[in-house]
């Protein structure tokens, strides 16, 4: 089974290619989708079982020799955020049964949560820059379609901006992938890195370096290029915004780790410092926004921002402890956002508004929502037993350890803004007077809460057992700060 | 020959970026059309504008005759990628003008309780 690794992006394609003939059948569309995460989930166990024993796993499209064709590669870091983006998108469709709608359900809904699956799964496993473009687009393409489905006036709005964003930085990324082309000669990942430590004219690389901090920044919403994020994400209905928070940032923190552990590592001083400054400063603004709204979907989503400079500011520091710690904070960040969106979701939906000062005193008729929160909430700013904390303490004894130790105390600080932001929604939604809800059948109730609380329930388990899954994220860890088993795994055949 | 084609890209871009700072919607995707030509073009001058021939396998071409066959192949890549997207985003437009009854971007703007 060679060909094992594309699996988790052939599944999906195929399964959204079958859905697109029969729209109206909803039934059917539920249980195919569906069946196609299942299926995918499955496939993707197997291929992390045969990348923890046997290492690096490479396939070179058509046979053509490693620099020439198209090379997917698998390592432990990508197989672990292809099972977490999997993971999230079979809670997510589940979730969406209840609370997307029927007229979006009958319009080619599920085929696009299934084609973004396949763009993220592809970028994630890509060995070839341009390739990676490709799987942006395709992601970024599905992804427009979400945003503005449904057609609401906000929906319009705001997918306006997103789509000229991101068009913009895709063109910036064409041109990246140009100035490398012409420097280098190659588009193969492993094959730049090879090539690039042997080329002397640092200056030029360095530039590009910026360039695509600046164009994947765009895509994970870095410090002065996040603008987009917070308008943009507000619009989508819950589920959607849940897919987008869980995935897309993330995708271009990968693609940023990516690049800047394999091969634009020729100038640390310069291009790692100024990606650890940018991290503090995205860490920042994350807490102004998280702190400044009364809107439970704008405050998760500025805590969106908030875990994004958290996680570069671990890749930054280059040393083991700041990159195992952005791994396994990555993976916790993916999981609870979901988990925290859906749980909001619930709430916006009992409340009939996403507005903290018109709710109230919620712990007296949903108890068990209320304390699946704040369980939630702790994991989120990284209380010891809970899925936050093994991450952010690595990252921060990384910073100590490299020069940057100012930036540390700046993530532990935070650490207790972000508490602050989440406890204000359970002090405003769950305590005090009660206020009148919406009716909610008992039924759909129980459709949305199960997928949340499974999901808390992975953090949890994540937070807990951070040892069982430690000789993971160090492997994956290994990968990064040794490229030279990640080109030896692709070049070698 | 690639100085004259970067001067060229380069007024490409900056008519790119002036006309995506304007208010109108319809002369902002004029814009990111002028931004993907621009991009295109930097491709395949990137790749080298040495060559005679076109990459197609012919009888008496020596290898270093034939043009860098790559850059083509990606540009072609690059090119159905935004037609796609400058489609979806003029239907886009379209609707939004139908809904929102503006094109002015300033009249766009999303407020706590303007939503």
């Amino acid at each position: 089974m060679i060909n094992l690794l594309l699996f988790p992006i052939l599944i999906p394609l195929l399964f959204a290619a079958i859905l697109l003939f029969f729209p109206k059948n909803i039934s059917l569309q539920r249980i195919i989708a569906a069946a196609a995460a299942v299926a995918t989930l499955i496939s993707v166990l197997f291929l992390l079982f045969k990348v923890k024993a046997d290492g690096v796993q490479a396939v070179t499209l058509g046979s053509w020799d490693a620099p020439f064709g198209i090379t997917m590669v698998s390592d432990l870091l990508s197989v672990l955020l292809v099972l977490s983006a999997t993971v999230i998108t079979l809670f997510v469709i589940f979730y969406s049964m209840p609370t997307i709608g029927i007229e979006r359900e009958k319009s080619f809904y599920y085929p696009a949560v299934l084609f973004l699956l396949v763009g993220v799964n592809g970028a994630f496993t890509t060995g070839d820059i341009f390739n990676l473009f490709v799987f942006f687009e395709v992601l970024l393409m599905a992804s427009y379609m979400l945003i503005v489905h449904g057609g609401e006036k906000p929906q319009l709005r705001e997918s306006i901006k997103y789509l000229l964003v991101n068009i913009i930085s895709s063109a910036l990324f064409v041109a990246g992938v140009a100035y490398l082309y012409s420097v280098t000669g190659t588009l193969n990942m492993a094959d730049l890195a090879a090539k690039i430590p042997q080329i002397e004219a640092t200056g030029i690389l360095t530039v590009i370096a910026v360039m695509f901090l600046v164009v994947f920044g765009f895509k994970a919403a870095i410090f002065p290029l996040y603008f987009w994020l917070p308008g943009a994400y507000h619009a989508p209905p819950i589920p959607v915004l849940a897919l987008f928070g869980a995935l897309l940032t993330k995708v271009g923190v990968y693609a940023i780790i990516r690049t800047y552990t394999l091969f634009f590592t020729m100038n640390i001083a310069f291009t790692h410092e100024l990606l650890g400054i940018i991290a503090i400063l995205t860490i920042l603004a994350g807490c102004v926004g998280a702190l400044a709204y009364f809107d439970v979907k704008k405050i998760i989503i500025y805590n969106i921002i908030i875990a994004v400079g958290v996680i570069l500011f671990g890749v930054a520091q280059m040393n083991e402890a700041g990159i195992e710690g952005s791994i396994f904070y990555l993976i916790h960040d993916m999981l609870i956002k979901a988990a925290l969106f859906f749980l909001i979701g619930i709430v916006a939906v009992l409340f009939g508004t996403s507005n903290l000062r018109e709710m109230g005193g919620l712990m007296k008729t949903y108890p068990v929502l209320g304390w699946v929160y704040l369980i939630a909430a702790f994991g989120l700013a990284g209380i010891p037993p809970l899925s936050g904390f093994p991450g952010k303490l690595l990252i921060v004894q990384g910073g100590f350890e490299g020069p940057q130790f100012w930036g540390s105390i700046v993530v532990l600080a935070t650490s207790l803004l972000v508490l602050l932001s989440v406890i204000r929604i359970f002090i405003y939604a769950f305590w005090g007077e009660p206020v009148q809800t919406v009716p909610l059948k008992k039924r759909s109730y129980y459709q949305m809460f199960i997928p949340a609380v499974i999901l808390v329930g992975l953090t949890v388990i994540l937070g807990v057992g951070a040892e069982m899954f430690m000789p993971l994220i160090k492997g994956a860890g290994e990968v990064l700060l040794n490229p030279s088993i990640y080109i030896d795994a692709v070049l070698k055949e | 020959m690639e100085i004259i084609m970067s001067f060229v890209i380069g007024f490409l871009f900056m008519a790119a970026v002036y006309l995506m700072l304007s208010k109108s919607l319809i002369r902002i995707i004029i814009g990111t059309g002028l931004l993907s030509h621009g991009a295109h073009l930097l491709i395949l001058t990137m790749g080298g504008l040495g060559g005679t021939a076109p990459p197609v396998v012919a009888d008496g071409v020596s290898v270093s005759d034939y043009v860098d066959p790559l850059p083509q192949a990606l540009i072609l890549t690059a090119i159905v990628i935004s037609f796609a997207v400058t489609s979806f985003f003029l239907v886009l437009a379209y609707r939004a003008y139908q809904e929102l009854g503006t094109d002015n971007m300033n009249l766009m703007r999303g407020t706590e309780d303007n939503d």
